[in-house]
């Protein structure tokens, strides 16, 4: 959608070979999905605003931040992997095992850098598990990341227990850190996790847009038999990406639980499903191949502010899933039905040579 | 079993025969396993043999099991279905709801909420099939909707025990010979829906789908309504499951059945049913659901730490499609064998 390549090798992976010559210029294609985000973020923001008095107020804006940082941030490596056709169902429960693994330190007298050290490294391993299972292994990644989503949420269990860290007793987490969920970064209304997110997220973009690894992701996604054959390493591509996933997950748990100065081991549980919301709703293709940063960017900001608005007007957070499921079936309903609508014209128009 | 599934070229009857020995141990083996778990807690902590305990043994696993027959229909189409917590929530829930408020006859209790999740599954299927996207966005947008549309009909209240009639959560409890009521309307299910699906040509169909889709399509199989119909199945056997719920536990509120979806899945794949599609059987998965929870009481009883339920039912999932995956590989090798002996001639 973005890159030429993209646009281009879509034509050719399509198996009714629609002719590229029929195709609209390339720039319409790439602005299509993220334009109708912009859309939908306006609408948002003004809805927002009409509902709620308090909608367009900086704090509205940090509670956003803190809110939906976080979330964002497990978005980011989780993109790339969907990009290179896998899944990775683990992500909030490499979170809760982050936060738990500061939590059990914590409560045994470690430092809190020590222990945050000791949590990313616990990131990195469980992202290898599920690399290695699906890279080297090869088995299907949406079954071992269930496996590891039951397994990483079962060691917090095991470490933290039914305890919440600091417990009586404890020190508290230092104030100095637990900050980040009460106060924005000097000057702006950002919280620090969003910060971090949009900090990544240019990093992310760069390397998705312009260099030859993000080309590769992209050439991955649509067809990996092609992308071995011209020497991308597939394999280990994306045994790195799960491990980047593991660290970068573990990293929002230790936000989370600095946000919160207090970790269970339950903590994030079921987010996995929001954070893939969040990526097919910015346009990331299920299929691989597809997805732009921008598109992720927008997603955040539009399933954030939505959030924060139905919160003000106080809907239930439960009923606030009604919302996030319209989405993501809108993400993949109104790309399928153009593509419904084109079959059955293609199907129309068939005859009239042939006779 | 699952053997004719296989897609391949044909095989000598020795090798075949060698191939259903290996697919057909997944069930012996998992019931082996089933044995040994219950016989070695047993051994340490003979409470464990009681006849309660092996009907909590039973109880536990029913609900799974009965969704787990439903996932396994979908699963083998190549298709997923992560709706199903939902759905029993809420059908849990407007059955509780009618029970209260509108006093319906007990039977009608089962019909609709059987018929509520059939509803939620042609919906899937429709979507699925007409506008040809992944199932797994699909079912995953509806575990949201359904959630949030229960939540809302909810609405902060519970079903509690006096607003049910007492012949609806006999159901849950009585017992005939001895074996939960429950179990046994599990176990109906699961022999109708493994003849079914071992001998009925359009079952069949199902795993042709599901080992390839273009050749099915080509061989003439209905693909779309197929798929539309294993939908259906699913959301009626999720329905009933929360029909069943309600039976259970006698109080519903808007969190019924949440997170079930993902210990379904685990249990139909440590069932042996490929994620993939193709292969599986309703028993394997029903074996599956009923390891999982023998596993987990089991622990209890020898007075591990609950905490380590998850973790260990991760590592089993892993292990088997782990397993699985070990295992095809022999299979492709000694296919590829007997294929080159074959051509010899």
């Amino acid at each position: 959608m973005t890159s030429d390549l993209a646009a281009t090798s879509v034509d050719v992976d399509r198996p009714d070979g629609a002719p590229p010559a029929g195709r609209r210029p390339g720039w319409r294609a790439a602005v299509r999905w993220e334009s109708g985000l912009v859309l939908v973020l306006v609408a948002v923001l003004l809805f927002g605003s009409a509902e709620s008095s308090t909608f367009l107020s900086p704090s509205t804006f940090f509670y956003l931040g803190t809110n939906t940082g976080y979330v964002a941030i497990m978005a980011l490596p989780l993109m790339f992997i969907v990009m290179t056709g896998e899944i990775d169902l683990s992500v909030a429960s490499m979170l809760g095992l982050s936060g738990a693994t500061v939590g059990f330190l914590w409560h045994h007298g470690w430092p809190i850098w020590p222990a945050f050290a000791v949590a990313l490294i616990v990131g990195a391993l469980g992202g290898a598990l599920n690399g290695v299972l699906v890279a080297k292994a090869g088995l299907p990644s949406i079954a071992v990341t269930i496996g590891t989503l039951t397994l990483f949420r079962g060691l917090a269990e095991i470490l933290l227990g039914s305890l919440t860290v600091p417990a009586p007793g404890d020190r508290l987490l230092p104030a100095s850190l637990t900050k980040i969920g009460v106060v924005p970064v000097p000057g702006t209304q950002l919280s620090y996790s969003m910060l971090i997110f949009l900090v990544l997220a240019v990093g992310f973009g760069v390397v998705l847009h312009r260099t030859p690894l993000g080309r590769s992701l992209v050439a991955i996604g649509l067809q990996p038999e092609a992308a071995r054959f011209v020497g991308i390493r597939v394999n280990r591509i994306k045994l790195r990406l799960y491990i980047l996933s593991g660290v970068l997950c573990a990293f929002a748990g230790i936000l989370l639980t600095l946000q919160n100065a207090s970790v269970s081991y339950n903590a994030g549980t079921g987010l996995e499903l929001n954070v893939i919301a969040i990526v097919l709703f910015g346009g990331v293709s299920i299929f691989g191949g597809r997805g732009t940063i921008p598109g992720v960017v927008l997603a955040v900001a539009i399933v954030g502010a939505l959030q924060m608005a139905l919160t003000q007007m106080n809907v239930d957070p439960n009923v606030q899933n009604i919302v996030t499921g319209a989405l993501l079936l809108l993400s993949v309903v109104v790309p399928s039905g153009g593509e419904a609508v084109r079959r059955a014209r293609a199907r129309l128009r068939r005859p009239a040579p042939g006779s | 079993m699952s053997v004719q599934t296989q897609a391949g070229p044909p095989v000598g009857g020795a090798q075949a025969s060698r191939l259903m020995g290996l697919l057909r141990a997944r069930e012996a083996g998992i019931a082996l396993l089933i044995v040994l778990v219950v016989a070695i807690t047993g051994l340490n902590n003979h409470a464990f043999l009681d006849a309660q305990s092996l009907q909590q043994l039973l109880t536990g696993a029913a609900l799974i099991a009965l969704l787990g027959v439903g996932e396994t229909l979908v699963l083998v189409t190549r298709n997923v279905d992560l709706s199903v917590g939902s759905v029993v929530g809420l059908s849990a829930y407007v059955v509780g709801d009618l029970f209260k408020n509108e006093h319906i006859p007990v039977w009608s209790g089962f019909a609709l909420g059987i018929l509520l999740g059939a509803v939620v599954g042609a919906l899937n299927g429709l979507i699925v099939t007409v506008l040809r996207v992944p199932s797994l966005v699909i079912t995953l947008a509806m575990l949201y909707i359904i959630r949030g549309v229960d939540s809302m009909i909810v609405n902060g209240h519970t079903i509690d025990p006096s607003a049910i009639p007492s012949a609806f959560t006999a159901v849950g409890y009585r017992t005939i010979l001895g074996v939960p009521w429950l179990a046994v309307i599990v176990a109906v299910v699961v022999a109708i829906a493994g003849y079914a699906m071992r001998s009925f040509r359009s079952s069949r169909e199902l795993y042709a789908i599901g080992s390839n889709p273009d050749a099915a399509g080509l061989a003439g199989v209905p693909i779309g309504r197929r798929v539309f119909t294993a939908f259906v199945l699913s959301g009626a056997l999720a329905g009933l499951a929360g029909t069943l719920f309600l039976a259970l536990h006698a109080q519903v509120d808007n969190s019924g059945g949440s997170g079930y979806e993902l210990t379904v899945i685990s249990a139909v794949v440590v069932g042996g049913v490929a994620i993939f599609g193709g292969s599986g059987t309703v028993v394997g998965a029903a074996l599956g659901a009923l390891l999982l929870n023998t596993i987990s009481q089991a622990l209890v009883a020898s007075r591990v730490s609950a905490f380590w339920n998850e973790a260990i039912a991760g590592a089993l999932l892993l292990a088997a499609i782990g397993f699985d995956r070990w295992l095809s590989l022999r299979v492709t090798r000694s296919l590829t064998s007997a294929r080159g002996a074959h051509r010899d001639v």
